[in-house]
Parts: C-alpha cells; sequence; structure tokens
C-alpha cells in the first residue's frame, strides 16, 4: 500500500485506537485475572477490604479443592503425627483433617469424557452428511437444514423436558452415553452447517479427477475431500468442543453424579463452614485454562469460524 | 401363630444375609453438603471396617440440594442407594415410591420407633403424619435457633447504652419484640473500631431459605397451616391477622436491623455474617453451633444459644430442620443400605455421631444426664426440639415452597405490596396447588 | 487392474456415469451417510419437540409417572396467558434483552471501528477481548457473584474508587433497582466481544475503493462513515443483534448462577421461571406448554427480524 493511501489511517488516530483498545482490554481481562489470582490467595485474603492486590501467595484454594475436609476437634489435633507434606500442613494449620478425597476430579473427567466423545461423534457424523448435503440432491435439503437449526431456538430448558423423560424411560439419565448422545444432538446441526460450507469450497473436479482415475466415491471421499477439509474440520471441531464442555443446563437437569460435568459442579464447591472462594477460583482456573489457552494458539482459526458460521446462517 | 413364624424366618433370612454380608458393596450416600456430613464421612469409616462395604459420598450444598436431590429421586436414577432427604420430602418420598417403607426392618431388628425423639420421628419418619408408616429412621435433628454475642452481652459500656436508649438492662431476647429492640440497638454501632450490624435473618430466594426464617417468626405470631378440624382449608389461618403481623414484623427486622447486601442470605451467609463479627444476633439452624463453639472469633464463650423467642402473645414455636435416613428404592444393593441403617441406629454409634457434631435424636443419647452439659448448646437444642413445627410434607411440597418463596421474598426484600396482600395470595396458590392435587 | 470394456468406459464417460458403475450408488452413499444424523436429530430434537407439543395439553407431571394423565385441551395455555407473573417475566426478560443489545452493539461497533484503524497487535488484542466469550457462562457467572460482594467484591470497590460510593452501601445482587444492571453487565462484559467479530468482518469487508473514490469526491469523513461504513455493516451488525436476540432470549446459566431470578422476581427471566416450573414443580403439562409459547415467541420475533434484515441487504 503506498504512502499515498486514503485508507490508511494516521499515526496519530491509530495511536489513539491503539490506547483504547489496550484499555477496554485491560479492563474486560480483569475479572479472568481476579479468578486466577484468587486461586492463589488465602480464605481471609480472598475477603479481605479493601481487595488484595498484592498477597502472598498460597496454594490452599488447590488443596481445598481437591479435598474433602471436617473441622478436628482440638484431642484431633493434638494427636495428629507431624505433617508429611505441605497438604497436610495446609490442613492441619487451618485445624482440619482431611475425610476424602474431593469429587473435582472426577467431574472434570467427565468433562473431558463427554466433550471429547460428543465432539468426535459430531465431527464424524457431521462430515459425513455434509459431504452428502454438499455433493447429492437429497430431497427437502434446504427445508431440512432450515428446521434443524431452527430447534435451536427452543430455550434448552424447553427441550430438557421431554430428554429427561425420554432418557429416565431408557435409563440414559445420570449416563455418560446419554450426555454424548444429547449433545451430539445439539451440535450436529452446527457442524453439518459449517462443514457444508468448508467443503463446498473445495472444487469438484478434484474428486472427479480421481473418480476418473478409478477411485470409488468412498475413497475420494477420504482420500481427497478429508485432507482437503482437514482445516475446516478442525475448527468445527473445536466449536462442538467449547459447546460441550462450557454447556450448563443439561448438564445441571440431566445428571446428579456419575455423569456430571465440571460447570453444575465448580459452583457447588463448598468449604467447611462456608463458601471456599479460593477453592472455587482454583477450579475454574483449572476449567477456564484450557479454554483461553485453545483460543490464544488458534485464534485464526477460532475467530474466523465465528464469523463464517454467523455470516453464512 | 403362623405369621409370627413367617415373621420370624422372614427376620432370619434378613439377619443371615446381613451376617454374611453377602459380597463387598459400594454404597452411596447422598446429603447435603455441610459440616456434619464430613463428620459422617468420619464416622463411617468405622462401619466401612466392620461391614467390608466401602462408602462413597454425594454432598450437594444446601441452595441445590432439593433441587438436584429430588430430580434425582425423579429421574429414577441409582446414584444414590442411602438418602438423607429432608424432612418435608417424606411425602414424596413414600407416595412416589422413592424410599422403600422401612417397618418392616425395623421390626426384624429390633429398632423401635419409640426410642427416638418424638418430633424428629414425626417430622423425618412418618408418612401419613401421625401413622405408624416409617420410610426414615431420624439421622439429624435439627431446629432454627438464635444465636448471641455473649461477650459483647457482658461489656459494660454496651450494656449502659442499651440502659441509657431503652430503660431496660440487656438480657438475651426472650421474645421477638425484645428481639428486635436488642438488634436496632446494635444495627451500626461501632464495636473494636468495627461497625456492626442487629441481626443476620433468612432471605435466600432460591430454595427455601426465606420460607424456613419467615415461618419460624410466623408460628409464635399464631400462624397456622390449615384448619385443625378441615384439612386444606386455609382461609384465615395462613392469612390470619396473627400471620399478618408477624410477616410484617420479618419484614420490619430486615429494614432496621440486618447488614447490607443480606437479600438472599441462608445458613452459609449466616455463618459467615456472624462468624466475621458483623452481628449481634444470628438466626440459623443448630447444626450450626459446633462450629461457633471452635471458631477462633466467637468461640470459647463468646456465643451464647437461644431458643427461638415468643410471640406477642406469648406462642412459642420453632422451625424444624433435620433429615431421616431412607433407602432409595431404585438401588440395587439395598440389603447393603440396610445394613448401613441398621449400624448407624445403635447406641453407641449415635453417642459418637454426636461427639462429633451430628445432632443425634436418640432419645437414650439427648436424656442422658451429661448430655444437657456436654457442650453449651445441647440444653437449647432439647428446649427447641420439643416446639417444632415444620412446612408442609406433602407430595406436592416443592410446589408449595416455591410459592412461598416468591411471595415472602417479593413482600420482605423485593419490599411488593402488603403483608396481607402476600399472604392472600399464599393462600390463593396453595389452594391452586391442592386443587391440581386433586385433595381439595 | 483389469482392463475389462466396463473399466474402459468407466474411465472415458464422465464422471456421473462412472458413479454408477463402480462400489456404492451415490444414492446410497447419500442415504448412508444422512441417515444417522437425521435420526440423531429426530430422536434429540424434533421427537422431543413433538411430545412437548403432545403434553402440552395434559396435567401430566413427571414426578408422578403412575398418576393418571387427563387430557386438558387448552387449559395449560390459558392458565399462563392470563397468569399476571408471565408478564412480569416478560418484561424483566425485555429490560435485559433491549439492554444488552444496546451496550454490545454501541460497544461491540466501537471496539471493531478501532481495532480497523490495523495498528500493530490489533490481532493479539482481538484475541485478548474473545476470551471472556469462549468461557463456561456458568463458571464464569459464579465468580462474577463473588465480584458484586458489598463489602470484599472487586465491582463494588471499583465503583467506589471511581465514585467515592462507598462499596459497602450498595448490593448490586441484593437491590431491586441495581440487580436487573448487574446481570446486564455481566452479560455485556461477557458477550460484546461476538458482536465486535460480527462488525470486524462487516468493516473489512468493504472494499477499498469505495473510500478512495468518496475521498476523491471530497466527502468528509464523517459523511463518509454515516453514508458509507454504517450501511456496509448494518446487515452484519443486525446479523449479531438477531443471534444475541436469540441467545439472550434463551439465556439461563449465566443469570441462574448471578441472581437466580431474585430479588424477589426482578430478574425473573423466562428460562429461569421455565426452570422452576418444570423441575421444581414439576408441572409438566403446563411447563411444555410454557415452552412452546416462549418457542412460537422466538420463531415468531426472529422470522419477523429476518424479513427485515433481508430488506437491508437488498438495498
Amino acid at each position: 500500500m503506498s504512502a499515498w493511501s486514503v485508507t490508511e489511517p494516521s499515526a496519530r488516530s491509530k495511536g489513539i485506537a491503539a490506547v483504547l483498545v489496550i484499555l477496554y482490554t485491560v479492563i474486560t481481562l480483569l475479572p479472568l485475572v481476579w479468578i486466577i489470582a484468587t486461586g492463589f490467595k488465602t480464605g481471609p485474603d480472598s475477603i479481605s477490604y479493601p481487595p488484595k492486590v498484592i498477597f502472598q501467595p498460597s496454594l490452599e484454594g488447590y488443596v481445598n479443592l481437591f479435598t474433602d475436609r471436617t473441622r478436628a476437634t482440638p484431642e484431633q489435633l493434638a494427636a495428629m503425627p507431624p505433617p508429611e507434606n505441605f497438604v497436610d500442613e495446609i490442613v492441619q494449620r487451618r485445624g482440619e483433617v482431611i475425610t476424602q478425597p474431593s469429587k473435582f476430579g472426577e467431574r472434570f473427567l467427565n468433562s473431558v469424557i463427554i466433550g471429547f466423545g460428543s465432539t468426535f461423534l459430531s465431527i464424524f457424523l457431521g462430515t459425513l452428511a455434509a459431504y452428502a448435503f454438499s455433493r447429492f440432491r437429497v430431497p427437502l435439503k434446504d427445508d431440512l437444514l432450515f428446521f434443524i437449526l431452527s430447534t435451536r431456538m427452543m430455550p434448552p430448558i424447553a427441550v430438557a423436558i421431554p430428554i429427561f423423560l425420554m432418557f429416565r424411560q431408557l435409563g440414559l439419565s445420570d449416563t455418560h452415553l446419554g450426555m454424548i448422545l444429547l449433545y451430539t444432538g445439539v451440535n450436529i446441526s452446527l457442524a453439518v452447517w459449517l462443514l457444508k460450507g468448508f467443503i463446498d469450497e473445495i472444487p469438484r473436479e478434484y474428486e472427479e479427477a480421481a473418480l476418473i482415475d478409478g477411485y470409488t466415491r468412498l475413497q475420494a471421499f477420504r482420500k481427497v475431500v478429508l485432507p482437503q477439509a482437514a482445516t475446516g474440520i478442525a475448527s468445527t471441531a473445536i466449536f462442538c468442543l467449547i459447546f460441550a464442555w462450557n454447556e450448563y443446563a443439561f448438564a445441571f437437569l440431566l445428571t446428579s453424579g456419575t455423569a456430571q460435568t465440571a460447570p453444575p459442579f465448580i459452583p457447588t464447591i463448598f468449604g467447611v463452614g462456608g463458601k471456599d472462594w479460593p477453592a472455587v477460583a482454583a477450579g475454574a482456573t483449572l476449567f477456564l485454562l484450557p479454554v483461553m489457552i485453545f483460543t490464544i494458539l488458534l485464534r485464526k482459526h477460532l475467530l474466523r469460524g465465528i464469523t463464517f458460521g454467523a455470516v453464512r446462517k | 401363630m403362623k405369621s409370627h413364624y413367617l415373621a420370624a424366618t422372614a427376620a432370619a433370612c434378613l439377619t443371615l444375609s446381613m451376617t454374611q454380608g453377602a459380597q463387598a458393596e459400594d454404597l452411596t450416600l447422598c446429603w447435603a453438603a455441610w459440616d456434619p456430613a464430613n463428620a459422617l464421612v468420619e464416622l463411617s469409616k468405622e462401619f466401612e471396617a466392620q461391614s467390608g462395604h466401602k462408602m462413597t459420598f454425594e454432598f450437594v450444598p444446601w441452595t441445590n440440594f432439593a433441587d438436584r436431590m429430588l430430580n434425582e429421586l425423579n429421574s429414577g436414577g441409582k446414584l444414590c442407594d442411602l438418602m438423607i432427604g429432608d424432612s418435608q420430602w417424606i411425602g414424596a418420598g413414600a407416595e412416589s415410591g422413592h424410599y422403600i417403607k422401612l417397618n418392616d426392618f425395623f421390626d426384624a431388628n429390633g429398632i423401635s420407633m419409640s426410642d427416638f425423639v418424638p418430633a424428629t420421628v414425626t417430622g423425618y419418619s412418618e408418612w401419613p403424619k401421625g401413622t405408624p408408616n416409617y420410610w426414615a429412621l431420624p439421622a439429624f435433628g435439627d431446629v432454627v435457633g438464635w444465636t448471641y454475642r455473649k461477650d459483647w452481652f457482658a461489656r459494660p459500656e454496651i450494656q449502659a447504652a442499651f440502659k441509657e436508649k431503652t430503660g431496660r438492662d440487656l438480657t438475651p431476647p426472650a421474645t421477638f419484640a425484645e428481639l428486635k429492640e436488642v438488634a436496632e440497638f446494635f444495627q451500626g454501632r461501632e464495636i473494636d473500631g468495627k461497625t456492626v450490624y442487629g441481626a443476620s435473618i433468612y432471605t435466600e430466594r432460591g430454595s427455601e431459605g426465606i420460607t424456613m426464617g419467615v415461618m419460624d417468626v410466623l408460628y409464635s405470631f399464631g400462624f397456622k397451616y390449615d384448619n385443625p378440624d378441615k384439612p386444606y382449608d386455609m382461609e384465615g389461618f395462613v392469612n390470619s391477622p396473627g400471620a399478618v403481623e408477624g410477616l410484617e414484623f420479618y419484614k420490619a427486622l430486615y429494614d432496621c436491623c440486618t447488614p447490607p447486601g443480606a437479600s438472599n442470605s441462608y445458613m452459609g451467609e449466616g455463618i459467615d455474617a456472624y462468624k466475621s463479627g458483623q452481628v449481634a444476633l444470628q438466626m440459623n439452624f443448630a447444626f450450626t453451633w459446633p462450629g461457633f463453639e471452635v471458631d477462633p472469633n466467637v468461640g470459647g464463650g463468646k456465643t451464647g444459644y437461644l431458643v427461638n423467642p415468643a410471640g406477642p402473645t406469648g406462642e412459642r414455636f420453632a422451625q424444624l430442620g433435620g433429615q431421616g435416613i431412607s433407602v432409595v428404592s431404585y438401588s440395587e444393593k439395598q440389603d447393603a443400605a440396610l445394613e448401613y441403617i441398621k449400624w448407624f441406629a445403635q447406641p453407641e454409634v449415635q453417642q459418637k455421631w454426636w461427639s462429633m457434631g451430628g445432632f443425634s435424636a436418640l432419645r437414650s443419647v439427648v436424656e442422658d444426664p451429661a448430655f444437657a452439659a456436654s457442650q453449651p448448646y445441647a440444653q437449647t437444642y432439647l428446649d427447641s426440639m420439643a416446639i417444632v413445627k415444620d412446612f408442609w410434607a406433602e407430595p406436592a411440597y416443592a410446589s408449595l415452597l416455591q410459592a412461598s418463596q416468591k411471595r415472602f421474598h417479593d413482600y420482605v426484600v423485593a419490599g411488593e405490596g402488603t403483608a396481607k396482600e402476600a399472604l392472600d395470595g399464599l393462600v390463593q396458590d396453595w389452594t391452586e396447588v391442592f386443587q391440581d392435587e386433586g385433595k381439595l | 487392474m483389469a482392463d475389462t470394456p466396463i473399466d474402459r468406459l468407466a474411465r472415458a464417460t464422465p464422471s456421473s456415469l462412472a458413479r454408477r458403475v463402480r462400489g456404492l450408488s451415490d444414492r446410497a452413499i447419500a442415504w448412508v451417510f444422512v441417515t444417522p444424523t437425521i435420526l440423531l436429530l429426530l430422536a434429540i430434537n424434533i421427537f422431543p419437540l413433538i411430545w412437548t407439543v403432545r403434553l402440552s395439553f395434559t396435567n401430566f407431571a413427571a414426578n408422578k409417572p403412575n398418576a393418571e394423565v387427563k387430557w386438558v385441551g387448552l387449559r395449560n395455555y390459558t392458565r399462563i396467558l392470563t397468569d399476571p407473573d408471565i408478564w412480569q417475566t416478560m418484561q424483566a426478560t425485555a429490560h435485559f434483552l433491549f439492554w444488552t443489545l444496546l451496550f454490545q452493539v454501541v460497544i461491540g461497533f466501537s471496539l471493531a471501528w478501532l481495532i480497523n484503524r490495523k495498528f500493530r497487535g490489533n490481532d493479539l488484542l482481538t484475541t485478548l477481548i474473545v476470551l471472556p466469550m469462549m468461557l463456561s457462562p456458568a463458571v464464569v457467572g459464579n465468580f462474577w457473584t463473588f465480584l458484586y460482594e458489598p463489602q470484599i467484591g472487586l465491582f463494588n470497590y471499583a465503583v467506589e474508587f471511581f465514585t467515592g460510593i462507598p462499596a459497602s452501601s450498595f448490593s448490586m445482587l441484593g437491590s431491586v433497582t441495581l440487580a436487573p444492571w448487574s446481570i446486564v453487565i455481566a452479560d455485556t462484559w461477557m458477550w460484546t466481544p461476538f458482536v465486535m467479530l460480527i462488525c470486524l468482518a462487516g468493516l473489512r469487508s468493504i472494499p477499498d475503493y469505495i473510500y478512495e473514490a468518496a475521498e476523491v469526491d471530497r466527502a468528509s469523513k464523517w459523511r463518509q462513515f454515516w453514508t458509507m461504513t454504517v450501511p456496509m455493516v448494518l446487515p452484519f451488525l443486525m446479523l449479531a443483534v438477531l443471534f444475541r436476540g436469540i441467545e439472550n432470549f434463551k439465556m439461563f446459566d449465566l443469570v441462574v448462577q448471578l441472581t437466580g431470578g431474585g430479588p424477589g422476581s426482578t430478574t425473573l427471566l423466562t428460562s429461569i421461571e421455565l426452570k422452576r416450573e418444570a423441575f421444581e414443580k414439576w408441572r409438566t403439562g403446563y411447563s411444555s406448554a410454557y415452552a412452546i409459547i416462549l418457542f412460537v415467541t422466538v420463531f415468531g420475533l426472529a422470522s419477523i427480524y429476518v424479513k427485515a434484515l433481508n430488506k437491508v441487504k437488498e438495498r
């Protein structure tokens, strides 16, 4: 672009814009920074007034996140052996004893299983369907796609009423399989929609050349179309994964223990005698951080995917 | 004769299957996430050692407890083998078949309900109320009472200021009028360089908080759920002049004497406000009391415990809390679950339960001469348990509760309408629920 | 490869013929590929919708599976529509919708416009700004209750710092007047980036030569902004509003964590009310009717809006 270009903003206007955007970024990131910081505070530090910006970091929140504890009687405390590791030390200093490991690990694992399971299934089924929609004439295609998308206008709670009854009948309540199927069902309409767009962009001539070379349709799909669509598939997968990872309403209503994911669990983390904010913040940090890192690393695909998905619809 | 024989064989079979322990099971017990539950984990280690079964626990905070667990029961879930469910669920537990009936099991194992505090048997075990049909074993006795800062009440300068302001001595309140006077006195006062407030009361909207608090006051003002002679006839009982006065009192107390922002507080928030030295008086369930005794800020004699104060006519009641332990009918490990209840009902275990902070409902524990002196709050607990009343325990309890939560919160916290309108509306809502249920 | 006449023919003939000859026919592949998805959608989306419609005409209660189920005709619908409470929740929802959309559009568009100055590092900042919308609303919403604490919360402290209003003198979640704003603020914080991204796509779709031409015509920057930038971004902006509108009409997770519908019923959005009816009171039939009413409302409003959107696009 030449120095003459009239569309290139002046250095001064760029500078002002940069300052304003940086200001907004700082403000908008403050709550996230606060979550991470609170995870490393002690209980008293977390509720001090005025809020503490500089504090002595502590692992108390993380210790509390992974353990259930109860208040120890003075006799119990006196009879206890000296702490063997930092976990025991932190717990004993607060006059508590560990009763059992907490459920956080299990719930986090459930999130991983259900998140990846439903993403895999959505992408697998979605890619096949998207290919068919893109390349073949399927009766009522447009109406079908529109109707599928419009069901997403139902509030999740409304969908949950019959799903609850259905799962109860089929014994799918509070199971991993049930949640994987449900999230797949919710994700797949968007997945098909996005993937169809990506596959539409792959020129048909590639496949036709392959067919002429003696490939069957299936071979051509596998060896020509799939590699070409890999980027699109990957960014669709990220969307499905983030949806399943963050989903709350269905998980809240349809799981109670065995298959409960982290989002309904984290707000219910409770300390001895009251709300334990450092432990909640620690749990939130561990849960949110993967998504934050993902977003920053894969920003190109993600941001393009968001606008692409929205604008296409 | 024949029936005796049958019962005996049934009992024999039951005990046999139990002593054999069949196989080691993995039992899940569901309860609220609170201090007593953590104590129960400790206590249950003994059961694990004796029986060979492994116990796992699923604890949910109070504000989500009813929601999650009733959802679990209604979905026919197999998560919980044992459920320490709230007292008001018993109707639904029995009528919808969530819980198994325990009469035969009690008979076969020599567990007698007359060994338990009567109020807890009625409150936690019976459905229909007043009939010997048992669906749970009383597990944790609980009742709403008050704590006050004994150390502040004992300070000469505070006593003098109170006398000057009100013309009477500063004593722990015995009536609600006195309670409000004391709360007004403390509201906004500087103590040790900190601004303190009068009282912490229940105002939570999402689950059952404000209903528990309001009811705790309303009973002593003459509120009744229905006509004693004509069940479900509520006009003039729920919205009696006394009840209206009681609700107005609750709002006045909320407006005058609670800490700022206490518009959604329940047990946890109450504990926090009290422990942090924010309030002079605190309404809360008895389960919180053992925690105060060992707290560095308010423990060691700084806290006094009060039975719910009396109303204007001298009537005195308190809101029942607490739970019974039931076996979930969808469980595939019912034998092992019953084994747990059998173990839990033993007097020695109950004694230990009390010493760990679990409020036992076994008479041999609470009627022991040494009981009243065993903890500073023991006598208050006993006296409170003698005057309890409970919310509806009907199968439709959740709908009834939803209605009262809305009416009370809209009036007390959001300040909409009058107390009379709120209670008239409540009669309407409740009537509609009972009509839907086919009881009216 | 055997060189049969058919093979030779296949290679020589157009692909449409070849498809029919080798392996599965296209028709078969289409069906094999589409059927599982259709079945899943039928099971998870369509069948439940039909079932909901059916339930909405009954007095069924999911917590009493053994009770007799009666057809009640339109009674559930008349009861809901004549209940003054539904207008209260609709009002709360409308307040939430209006203000979140307004703030998000204004802030989102301004940000996009600033970022489009293309200063160095703008893509990194864009990514950082986007972070809140990628996170779990329930977990973040839960933490916002901590930020809103009157004594100890960061939000109240910030207000005190900048305005001098004491942090302990107001409660964002507890006050009847402030609570509706507390959810607007949290939602705006979370979803402004979405509007920003869509606007950014719109701004970047405007070809440079248009501005160059305007420059030649000596149109002022102000005029260029209103006659060119805004109209060209408008379809994008309206699309963003559509998506946020639908999402916020369904809003559950963030607000249920923040206020749970309180204080009183001031932030009782329709989804929260629906959850109470369906999963706390267990009035399944009644809440099914409620769900259908909500669905029809969103669908109707969205259809009208899409018509308007298409008109704007045509211009």
